[in-house]
């Protein structure tokens, strides 16, 4: 079948990755898309995702969370997007693209993006069983299949970029993993020898073997024709279950050779400065299949970016061109910053090095300097938080001198360069080419007043991400320019944010709401009341602290009973008619038959509704306040304890089964799991925290959706943070990996109370992790080394915690004045609150409701009839 | 002041068809929380007392679900004026006029109280 041409011009775009997708959004911003008919061919299964970020999968990111492409924006703009059907043959003279699937479609403008291929060294048995290449999300399935079922070792060839993420996957799958590289350095393209040493000591630190300069000469096979080993250009052997290719890639341009367009020698669809090729004025390639003006492949993204850019401007008889561009880069491998930018190995004439390198922290800092003091480009290793400003800076003399540029901090010469001393010309996000002035201009003329707002504005920070620390950085100092002041405050009583609070309340030991709101409230707000807001936050951090402070940890005791939400207040969780339900703690979802018993007994006896929770225990509903005490003493007394359902603390900790049940497990899930939930029982945080523990990578217990979630490995656990379900789902990141039983719960507690310290009200951890400047990258600085040198504090808090724990139910049922309070009336402790009443539903019972009556007349209203 | 011990803890009463109707002992009522009192026609009330120990009473059913949980409130101060927030739904309520303050189309009963 043959698609007939229209009336409108038809733009066919052959690939549909990173580059692609931005071509489109070029035309759809350029009106392009409304004025022709735009065809898609994808090769791959799925639409555009973001592959620079691909091995993120191994962190807990699905395939759908890497997903570039908006389905909406592909509709709205009548774009056909074929998936899986790649462009097979092009004809130039009838200018016609033949797909696959054998659909052929005549075009005006041909676009190639057809990126670019693995490159695998031409070695005997390259294709054995075992060898794989790294580059789309199927390649990462096939990868993670191999490497849980068949492999316990894997060598990666190549140590560039790609070689090394690869490396750290594997090690994060549980392999041994060996790094092959033939360069004598990691990296060569970005570090040099310095970057290179500092960079092979952190690496190998990780429990990774570096082998460089030495070539791959033969995969070694089985009788299976599976990978055992690879043989070294230095004669060595090197014993390995899988093999990893990832030695550069090559440019895709075989459509483009086959239909007799120019290609460079090494590879690469010769291109003008406005990426159209050479021979074919109606023919682009953009993206790292193209071989650019200057005669270089960009395998970068923001230099395809700019080439996507281009050629949709071209297209639209707008002026534009590519002419080259630098090849700045900063990433995070396997947890080490690496940022090399401009001239990082100084090529240019007269050019003078300033080096800081200290190898037994792992720092290695270059920075390439001219004649005129200008800062030519340089290269950054084990700490590259000055990468934005840096990077902005070069081309031109920087306000400081070079040197203390690179010092570290404390270091007597060292300045910090903020981004407030950036030119408004300089650009601070270089994938999508956002300059400092556009990013201000959206604070000052868009009314931007957020970083997600910003982004959106501008498109900044939605590239590689390098740059939103410095974009926040800049979005706060317009705002506080602009004289915008945003009231940060807890509420109309507190000024202070909760995490300033939770500082006051523990440096000065203030243990009581009122006298932090006598001394701290707002000016009005002193001497009142309060209000519903603040007092739990302020009740739920003095219970967290109570060692620390001197205070009860007991959170009905005193003024506190006063703070607490009426679910604290009642220990027990308030339903929509006015009754309660009520869970006891069921530590890991481990229940015996006749604690099972028990419950069943109860729930029959007080005729309450059970259900079964996603948390792995028992709800029983329909409790009245008078019978809370009664259920609770009977709980008790067979061995419950409060569940803490009602309260903004730990919920459960879910586990599957594990090791001792289950044939894939390699850890005791279970025994874990209840370790925990004793350990962080009770504890009162700004928002619920839930936890599971999975026996093994297949996860069963969902533990990435929660707030701290622990994944067992052959080596001991991984521990990821920050998931989420409900109504915005978040995967967890992950933290840490292979910890031993100590190392977790050491790492849980500090992690825990950081967040306790740090976050806002009703904040759960997800949007925690979110919100707080440097992210994850913060927090891993923090609970994990340290940075701000408080895991000491973090530790003795949880400590205390832990030895002041008691259960709140068996407490207050020994406490006959505590318990005068659980009545519906106070005039008539016997009676029945007669608003609480059931009807039955499939063979238990639901609430029944009485009409409502909204509101009253005013008429029926005593006006000023209070009194003394 | 008189010496007869059954009589030195104050009450707190309610103002029902012109009579005192006696609900529970002062000291009952912690500052901050209200109680909930079952009125002889069925009705009920919910008693607030603030932390200078002024008290307030206002209909015990919340307008916005009809369950009778308004006593089970957080109190707190806006604007110089006491409110209870609905422990269901949030909504607060002026304890002094009974005016809902999130929806000025709804209003609570208001009773007098006194302590005696």
């Amino acid at each position: 079948m043959t698609a007939t041409l229209g009336a409108t011009p038809t733009i066919v775009l052959v690939g549909h990755g990173m580059v692609g997708q931005r071509f489109l959004e070029a035309l759809a911003e350029r009106g392009l898309t409304a004025t022709h008919r735009v065809v898609v061919l994808c090769e791959e299964p799925r639409p555009a995702y973001d592959r620079v970020a691909l091995t993120s999968y191994f962190s807990g990111k699905t395939p759908e969370d890497l997903s570039m492409t908006d389905m909406e924006f592909i509709k709205d703009h009548g774009i056909e997007l074929y998936i899986g059907d790649p462009a097979v043959a092009v004809d130039r003279d009838a200018k016609k693209v033949t797909a696959r699937s054998g659909e052929v479609f005549e075009y005006d403008t041909l676009v190639l993006a057809t990126g670019s291929y693995p490159f695998v060294p031409p070695v005997p048995n390259k294709d054995a069983e075992g060898c794989f290449v790294y580059r789309t999300i199927e390649d990462l399935l096939a990868i993670e299949e191999y490497a849980k079922t068949r492999a316990t070792t894997g060598a990666v060839v190549g140590g560039g970029l790609l070689g090394l993420e690869a490396a750290g996957a594997l090690k994060g799958l549980g392999v041994e993993s060996h790094i092959v590289e033939f360069a004598p350095r990691l990296m060569p393209v970005q570090v040099d020898e310095g970057g290179g040493a500092a960079l092979l000591r952190t690496i190998e630190e990780m429990g990774l073997s570096v082998h460089t300069g030495v070539g791959t000469q033969e995969i070694v096979v089985g009788e299976d024709g599976a990978v055992t080993g690879m043989k070294l250009s230095d004669g060595s052997e090197l014993a390995t279950d899988m093999v990893v290719f990832s030695a550069g890639v090559r440019p895709r341009d075989q459509l483009a050779r086959d239909c007799g367009l120019d290609v460079g020698e090494r590879g690469g669809i010769t291109v003008d400065e406005q990426c159209r090729t050479v021979g074919d004025p109606h023919v682009f390639a953009i993206g790292e299949c193209a071989l650019a003006a200057d005669g270089r492949v960009y395998g970068l993204v923001a230099p395809g970016y700019e080439q996507a850019e281009t050629a949709a401007a071209t297209i639209a008889s707008d002026e534009a061109s590519f002419t080259g561009a630098d090849l700045s880069t900063k990433l995070k491998l396997l947890g080490v910053d690496v940022a090399s930018f401009g001239d990082a190995h100084g090529t240019a004439e007269d050019c003078l090095d300033v080096v800081y390198s200290d190898s037994r922290a792992g720092l290695y800092k270059k920075l390439v300097i001219g004649r005129d003091g200008t800062l030519l480009g340089g290269i950054l290793v084990g700490d590259a938080e000055a990468y934005g400003t840096l990077k902005a800076f070069t081309g031109s003399v920087p306000p400081v001198s070079p040197e203390s540029l690179v010092l570290p901090a404390g270091a007597g010469e060292s300045a910090q360069l903020g981004p407030s001393a950036l030119p408004d010309d300089a650009i601070v996000c270089s994938c999508h080419n956002v300059s400092k002035g556009a990013i201000r201009g959206a604070v000052t003329d868009h009314q931007c007043t957020t970083v997600p707002e910003v982004k959106k504005c501008t498109k900044a920070g939605t590239g590689c991400g390098s740059c939103v620390k410095v974009l926040g950085q800049l979005v706060n100092a317009e705002l506080e320019a602009s004289g915008i002041e945003v009231d940060k405050g807890l509420c109309g009583c507190f000024g202070q944010t909760r995490e300033e609070l939770y500082e006051i309340v523990l440096a000065l030991r203030i243990n009581t709401y009122q006298e932090l709101l006598d001394r701290y409230g707002r000016e009005e707000a002193r001497g009142g009341d309060g209000c519903e807001i603040c007092k739990p936050a302020v009740g739920s951090i003095i219970a967290s602290l109570a060692p620390a402070i001197g205070a009860s940890g007991y959170v009905l005791d005193g003024e506190q009973a006063a703070l607490q939400d009426t679910n604290d207040h009642f220990l027990a969780n308030l339903q929509k008619n006015g009754s309660y339900s009520v869970v006891p703690r069921i530590p890991g979802g481990e229940i015996a038959p006749e604690k099972l018993i028990v419950i069943g007994e109860i729930a029959r006896d007080f005729g309450l509704y059970t259900k079964i929770t996603g948390g792995q225990r028992i709800d029983m509903f329909g409790a009245r306040v008078e019978q809370l005490p009664l259920i609770w003493a009977r709980l008790v007394d067979a061995g419950f304890e409060s569940g803490h359902a009602y309260g903004k603390s730990l919920r459960t900790v879910k586990s599957c089964v594990g090791q001792t049940w289950c044939r894939y497990g390699v850890q005791d899930s279970v025994r874990m799991a209840i370790d925990l939930e004793l350990r962080y029982r009770g504890l009162r945080s700004p928002h619920k925290l839930k936890s599971a523990v999975s026996g093994c990578q297949r996860e069963c217990a969902e533990a990435q959706s929660k707030d701290f979630g622990v994944i067992a490995t052959a080596n001991g656990w991984n521990l990821y943070v920050g998931g989420n379900g409900g109504a915005t789902p978040r995967h967890a990141d992950l933290l840490a990996q292979d910890l031993s039983d100590a190392e977790l719960v050491r790492l849980i507690d500090r992690f825990l109370m950081f967040y306790i310290r740090t976050a806002d009200r009703l904040e759960r951890t997800s949007t925690w992790l979110e919100r707080i400047p440097g992210g994850l990258d913060h927090v891993r600085d923090v609970v994990v080394h340290d940075s701000l040198g408080i895991c000491d504090e973090l530790e003795s808090l949880m400590r205390a915690h832990v030895a002041h724990y008691r259960d709140e139910w068996a407490e207050t049922i020994n406490d006959p004045e505590k318990l005068a309070r659980f009545v519906s009336f106070v005039n008539a402790p016997d009676t029945p609150d007669p608003v609480v009443a059931f009807v039955p539903e499939r063979d238990q019972m639901k609430p029944d409701l009485p009409l409502l009556s909204i509101g009253m007349r005013p008429a029926d209203v005593l006006e000023g009839s209070t009194q003394r | 002041m008189t010496l007869a011990p059954e009589t030195t803890e104050l009450k707190i009463e309610l103002a029902l068809d012109g009579d005192w109707f006696p609900v529970c002992d002062l000291s009952t009522l912690l500052p901050g929380r209200g109680v909930a009192a079952l009125l002889p026609d069925g009705r009920q009330a919910a008693i607030f007392r603030d932390r200078s120990g002024e008290l307030f009473a206002i209909d015990n059913r919340d307008p916005f679900t009809g369950a009778a949980v308004l006593s089970r409130g957080l109190t707190g101060t806006h604007q110089g004026r006491p409110f209870v927030a609905s422990p269901l739904l949030k909504q607060r309520f002026d304890l002094a006029s009974g005016q809902c303050l999130d929806d000025e189309a709804v209003q609570v009963t208001v009773y007098k109280v006194r302590a005696a």
